[in-house]
């Protein structure tokens, strides 16, 4: 649909702008804060292709639960603005270079493999489709044993941040 | 008129009645509050502006609105100002899946208060108040002030150890709905009033009140704002329209988790007493049963913050971490097994 589309390319927009930002910017709070416009803009995106669940889940993990994190360990340490260093040219000039070099490789490898950028597939996205799909054989071990893995690196940084348990 | 500018007409009418009664209650809720407060503790409260003092609310209104915009040298000029729009905004934002009162015949059409009837609305709420959490860290941050900066602190994890026990304590509704719609969570709780989820989950009851109360910072939970200990918390370098915006979004967020409550625990528009007419005269009895519970359990907030002392700080993280979650997680588990085993869950 049209308002679809024109939804898509604002919020494609803040989301790419917010990006750059994020590395453009001295200040490790700007930083942080314009992460999370990219988190909520890249959410707004999958609440377009059809997937609230996707898009809210977004929000809550990485906007809600994670950022908050970083800024409180921001705020906690008071880090402050970072000092201009006399190659600062220099590496935004390397940096922009590497960008590009990357973006050609892709392209061309896109162009041999002759990929072509596919419509989203029509189909059900609702969140019990998905939940039927997620815990069906196909995906459910998968899916099981990446919550061992996240539990597991829980104890670990746990265990590493506590000396006396 | 074309379905599609219909459709856009209908909600944003419903917008704007949803933002003005929320303004509305807000500054009746201010002088509700204070009134209350007052007579839980032998004093009068405002009571010269108006019959007893109603017209309180318009009298701060002009008094914030004149006084003069005071902002730190120190403080980060743009954050500053963005703080309190932030906590508006999210604020706002989070009201607009909840249903207001009862589906209504009008206009030759099915209408509701509730602006977006989403699928995932309670997951909506939860990633929405998650974002809220900003308004008040960037408030904290932003005014360079070492006060503000602890409340900005300990608002921030505050409401990240009460999140995770207010997303637990909805499970168990969700599972027996069977889905993350609020109309669909209410539903369930229709006939008598031993079908409310107050009744069948009681300790997810429990952890949500509990949970509620500090994820808004009402006392005993206030400690983001601590005036005894931390001056004024986040807010303290706030001062005219700003705080106002501040306040505004505490209120806001208080109406919120009240609603929700009597949505999800209390069968919101439904009476719970078999055999009561649905309307009389045309006019859906609905929006009396909820309007009364609404209002009841925002007393029930006052009630609390006239009533009891604030926690000390461990004991704020003790109690989150060690108590509402386990607690939680453990009726979690128990429901589910109930209600496969005894109940008429899944296979």
């Amino acid at each position: 649909m049209m308002i679809d589309a024109v939804l898509f390319y604002v919020f494609a927009a803040i989301a790419v702008a917010s990006a750059v930002v994020v590395i453009g910017q001295r200040n490790p709070m700007y930083s942080a804060f314009a992460l999370v416009v990219t988190l909520c803009s890249v959410a707004v995106i999958f609440g377009l292709l059809g997937s609230p669940f996707i898009a809210v889940l977004q929000v809550i993990v990485y906007a809600g639960a994670i950022m908050v994190l970083f800024l409180f360990v921001l705020m906690l340490l008071n880090v402050k603005r970072e000092k201009d260093s006399p190659s600062r040219g220099q590496r935004t000039l390397s940096g922009v270079a590497l960008a590009l070099v990357t973006v050609l490789v892709l392209q061309a490898g896109a162009v041999l493999l002759r990929s072509r950028p596919t419509p989203a597939p029509d189909y059900d996205a609702s969140t019990f489709e998905m939940a039927k799909i997620l815990f069906s054989p196909h995906f459910l071990y998968a899916f099981e044993a990446t919550s061992i893995l996240i539990l597991a690196a829980l104890v670990g940084a746990v265990v590493l941040a506590k000396k006396e348990l | 008129m074309t379905p599609l500018a219909e459709e856009l007409l209908v909600t944003f009418v419903k917008i704007v009645i949803v933002v003005g009664a929320l303004l509305g209650g807000f500054s009746v809720m201010t002088w509700v509050e204070r009134r209350s407060l007052a007579f839980m503790q032998y004093r009068l409260g405002p009571n010269r502006t108006g019959p007893f003092g109603i017209l309180q609310p318009i009298a701060d209104g002009i008094k914030l609105f004149f006084k003069e915009e005071v902002m730190p040298v120190a403080a980060n000029k743009w954050t500053f100002l963005a703080a309190p729009v932030v906590a508006v905004a999210t604020a706002l934002l989070a009201t607009a899946v909840i249903p207001y009162g009862p589906p209504f015949e009008a206009f030759g059409r099915t209408l509701q208060i509730q602006i977006a009837d989403i699928e995932v609305g309670l997951l909506f709420i939860f990633a929405v108040t998650a974002l809220g959490v900003y308004g008040v860290v960037l408030a904290g941050w932003a005014a360079n002030n070492k006060y503000s900066l602890l409340g900005g602190l300990r608002s921030s994890a505050q409401m990240f150890s009460y999140e995770l026990a207010l997303g637990f304590s909805w499970v168990t509704l969700i599972l027996a709905a069977r889905s993350f719609r609020i109309n669909d969570i209410v539903d369930t709780q229709a006939g008598g009033f031993w079908h409310w989820n107050v009744v069948v989950h009681f300790p997810a009851f429990i952890v949500y009140f509990l949970a509620a109360t500090a994820e808004v910072a009402r006392i005993p939970f206030d400690l983001p704002e601590g005036e005894s200990e931390i001056v004024a918390g986040f807010h303290t370098e706030y001062a005219s329209m700003r705080f106002a915006l501040i306040q505004m979004a505490e209120y806001i967020n208080m109406i919120t988790v009240t609603v929700l409550l009597a949505n999800l625990f209390f069968g919101g528009w439904h009476s719970g007493v078999p055999g009561m007419p649905e309307s009389l005269g045309g006019f859906p009895l609905g929006f009396v049963w909820w309007g009364l519970k609404v209002a009841f359990f925002l007393f029930v907030f006052i009630w609390l913050r006239g009533t009891l002392p604030r926690f000390r700080y461990d004991q704020l993280m003790q109690f989150g971490w060690k108590v509402l979650i386990p607690v939680a997680a453990v009726w979690v588990m128990t429901f589910a097994v109930l209600w496969v085993v005894v109940g008429g869950g899944p296979r």
